[in-house]
């Protein structure tokens, strides 16, 4: 075994991913750690800086407080074997196309709630439930173009889900770019095994965004709608319309009139058809939502409503990641779809209902509580690491708004070996894959967003509370062989070239006259 | 072509020209003050931070502070560190339209630039690295990008930033005509010296030095050739009839500024030189706002006030 893992610290109450609980290899990812050890530690040293140094040369960054900062990537890859992608593959597309259906319900005629599935007050009591999307017709149906589910491993090993995130997921150029850079750093360990490639996904969501157009129109303009640079994602937004093919826009870049959305360009105003937005709801309309807003555009909720422009990710989707839903979320599977959910979730207690109230409240020391729209991982209490204070300010925060607030036990997430000072040790991580709707079907991303919480113990990944992220590889399942073989080159290699010309004054036998004929003269001179 | 990105490729060019072509007037300043015995230092120092649009320091300033000033002040205007700063912000803010290979080359050189990497170098190779980086990148768009309307306004925003540096390099060069070297630093500093002297001999003289960089149409950073190529940027960009004048007033400007100095004679042009560049200067104002108004208004947005009442 490589020299790196000695006194590898497994945590007894985590699940690695690399080490069986008695410090043996799991099978899986002894490849990977094999060769990894065969680098000298000067090598691996300089791979690791080979690394930090392209995301600053290519900017790779996102904004914290205001200052660029290039995102952390680990070098040792996270690795998800075949069997196990399958899982995940199979559970979040099961899981994107029963939000889709309660959205499409709770937007529509809100049979969820007749048939007492869900009391109707969860949702309209939800911060992003919006009448203004009550009633849209999406053109091929599709709410949820881009899906981003997190997912986490408990202490058994098994996937669970830890929240959905269907507004305006984000993250997913990261598993792009990091799959270059760390092929680029470890080309070796990358080729020993057969990994599923993320390269896809472009192409996936523009055919996604295409296929949403409004109907009538057969080559839809699409463009990316941006806050701006100083977003914290601004990096990704650029990266997906640079790797589509279409424009970055901004909210002043839009004009909307009589129902249309143009672009201001050089040569005047040209039409929009679908916009893939990663404006939040509140900002994209200030004639609709906050007045105030200027991300967005005035005019374009009501030029949706008409149907001349698709909005993706739809309005309103909010309301289907909201917290208190996701306990939900299991009963919706089984009544839209007639199926046990593949991935379970983490069991919650809601704190709005006076019976789980009751039982929680004495415990909120060794429980994690949500608020319920959170995201970024922002208002988290994690019980047994808040102070007394802590705890009486978040009881006193619950008891005011219990709507707000969902409890769940602390899971420890599964571990993986990072490199943190020249050393390898276990470090928390969570999986994010994404999943494209395009109408015809769910497709999920092979890799995703592998996050890596830094600091020792620490449970909570995002990058904006010092998280970095690994790079995922889903190794391709050998068993099945590509269909179409590559027909032999029917060329000769050789023929395939013309001889090239060469200018044939500079070739040696010449330049050796030249030199003798200036020695020669060289010496006639000093004669 | 959006036309905030329109705008942003134009400033590129911009910004990257006139961080190489400080770069170059820098060098040759450097040079200057240890080879020519002949020179004023201080009148040169002040007249130097006076073309570049800079304010000249009180009292005698070393070659140090004015390499920090100019080289590497972060906010100062015109330096060049806050000339590829704002060359990389463009680029950044056009993110999905720039090559990324260009984009990384700004990133790195502006990277390099900003921090302890380039103030270990020598002053000269410090200098020469941003002179050849941004070399580097223009032959990046260059090569890479498709010669579209985006391109257009990069090369528009080359060209005439161009004609602007040359204006000020010509003016500084006229305040320190004493100097002996005064119109060989000017060759030097536009990289002129080696193709001048293929064509007029190893002889530098003031006009036909001022001719070369002023008149020839064959050297790629005179004013009339940068002038054509901007008036060729410009044209492509505004399509339509040939059949009677130009209806774009940047195009008008160009022509007029170009045709002034082709169709005088060289004595003509050169009696009072520091006001032609002086009016040469003004020109590069006045298209710049006339290719604004006409491009890039379209980036104010209207805001929405309605609803706050």
């Amino acid at each position: 075994m490589s020299p790196w893992f000695d006194g590898y610290p497994l945590r007894p109450d985590s699940f690695d991913e690399v080490f069986f609980a008695d410090g043996t290899l799991r099978p899986a990812a002894a490849g990977v750690l094999e060769a990894l050890g065969q680098l000298d530690p000067g090598e691996l040293h300089t791979r690791v800086e080979f690394l930090r140094r392209t995301y600053v040369d290519q900017g790779v960054t996102f904004d914290l407080g205001g200052r660029e900062t290039p995102f952390p990537l680990d070098i040792v890859p996270r690795i998800v074997q075949a069997a196990e992608w399958a899982v995940v593959e199979a559970g979040v597309k099961q899981r994107v196309l029963a939000l889709e259906k309660f959205l499409d319900d709770v937007y529509g005629e809100g049979r969820v709630f007749t048939d007492g599935v869900m009391p109707r007050k969860v949702v309209t009591t939800s911060h992003h439930f919006h009448r203004a999307a009550h009633g849209f017709n999406p053109p091929n149906g599709v709410r949820v173009h881009v899906a981003g589910v997190d997912l986490i491993r408990d202490p058994q090993g098994d996937f669970r889900v830890l929240e959905d995130n269907v507004r305006v997921p984000s993250g997913v150029s990261y598993v792009i770019s990091n799959r270059r850079a760390l092929s680029a750093a470890l080309p070796e360990v990358a080729a020993l095994h057969q990994l599923r490639s993320v390269q896809e996904y472009p192409l996936r969501l523009r055919a996604a965004l295409t296929a949403c157009a409004p109907r009538g129109v057969s080559d839809p303009t699409v463009v990316v709608l941006t806050p701006g640079v100083f977003n914290s994602a601004y990096f990704e937004h650029a990266l997906l319309a640079r790797m589509m093919g279409c424009e970055l826009v901004e909210g002043r870049d839009l004009v909307c009139q009589n129902g249309y959305v143009s672009v201001r360009t050089t040569q005047g105003l040209r039409p929009v058809h679908v916009i893939y937005r990663r404006v939040d709801d509140e900002f994209l309309d200030p004639a609709t939502f906050r007045s105030d807003s200027l991300l967005g555009v005035a005019g374009l909720m009501n030029a949706a409503r008409r149907g001349n422009v698709t909005i993706a990710n739809a309005v309103g989707n909010g309301v289907a990641d909201d917290k208190l839903v996701y306990t939900y979320v299991p009963d919706l599977i089984r009544y839209y779809l007639g199926e046990e959910p593949i991935i379970a979730g983490v069991d919650t207690w809601r704190l709005e209902e006076d019976a789980h109230r009751e039982e929680v409240m004495d415990r909120l020391d060794e429980l994690v509580v949500k608020p319920v729209d959170g995201s970024g991982g922002k208002g988290i209490v994690i019980g047994p690491a808040a102070s007394a204070e802590e705890i009486a300010a978040l009881r006193a925060r619950i008891e005011a708004d219990p709507r707000g607030w969902i409890a769940q036990p602390v899971v420890q997430l599964s571990t993986v070996p990072t490199m943190i000072n020249d050393r390898l040790v276990p470090r928390h991580v969570d999986l994010r894959p994404f999943a494209v709707n395009d109408g015809s079907g769910v497709w999920v991303l092979p890799g995703g967003l592998t996050r890596v919480a830094l600091p020792e113990g620490e449970l909570i990944v995002n990058s904006s509370q010092g998280g970095g992220s690994k790079d995922t590889w889903v190794l391709a399942d050998t068993s099945e062989r590509p269909h179409e073989e590559i027909p032999e080159a029917s060329v000769h290699p050789v023929a395939m070239a013309m001889q090239r010309r060469e200018d044939v004054r500079i070739q040696p036998p010449r330049s050796q006259q030249e030199q003798q004929q200036q020695t020669a003269s060289e010496g006639g001179a000093t004669c | 072509m959006l036309s905030r990105i329109a705008e942003s490729l134009y400033w590129i060019g911009r910004y990257v020209e006139r961080a190489e072509d400080t770069s170059r007037l820098l060098e040759v300043y450097l040079q200057l003050l240890v080879e020519d015995p002949s020179v004023d230092t201080r009148l040169s120092t002040v007249t130097l931070f006076a073309v570049l649009g800079m304010e000249p320091p009180a009292g005698p300033v070393s070659s140090q502070e004015v390499l920090r000033t100019i080289q590497n002040h972060p906010t100062a205007a015109c330096s060049i560190l806050a000339s590829l700063g704002g060359g990389r912000e463009s680029a950044r803010r056009a993110r999905e339209t720039v090559p990324p290979e260009m984009w990384e080359s700004l990133n790195t050189t502006w990277n390099s630039v900003r921090t302890d990497e380039s103030r270990r170098r020598r002053p000269l190779a410090a200098l020469a690295f941003v002179r050849d980086r941004c070399v580097l990148i223009s032959g990046i768009a260059d090569t890479t990008m498709s010669h579209d309307e985006g391109w257009q306004f990069l090369q528009l925003g080359r060209q005439l930033e161009r004609v602007d540096m040359m204006a000020r390099l010509l003016l500084w060069v006229s305040a320190n005509r004493r100097s002996m070297s005064a119109w060989n630093n000017a060759l030097r500093a536009s990289g002129a010296l080696h193709a001048y002297r293929r064509t007029h001999g190893a002889a530098t003289l003031g006009h036909d030095a001022a001719e070369f960089l002023l008149l020839d149409r064959l050297f790629p950073r005179s004013v009339v050739h940068s002038l054509s190529r901007a008036e060729e940027a410009l044209a492509e960009l505004e399509p339509g009839s040939r059949r009677s004048g130009f209806p774009s007033e940047g195009l008008r400007l160009l022509g007029r500024a170009r045709a002034e100095l082709e169709y005088q004679s060289l004595s003509e042009v050169l009696t009072d030189l520091p006001d032609r560049l002086r009016q040469l200067q003004q020109v590069c104002v006045d298209v710049d706002a006339a290719i604004a108004h006409r491009y890039f208004v379209g980036s104010l947005a209207p805001v929405w006030s309605g609803g706050a009442a």
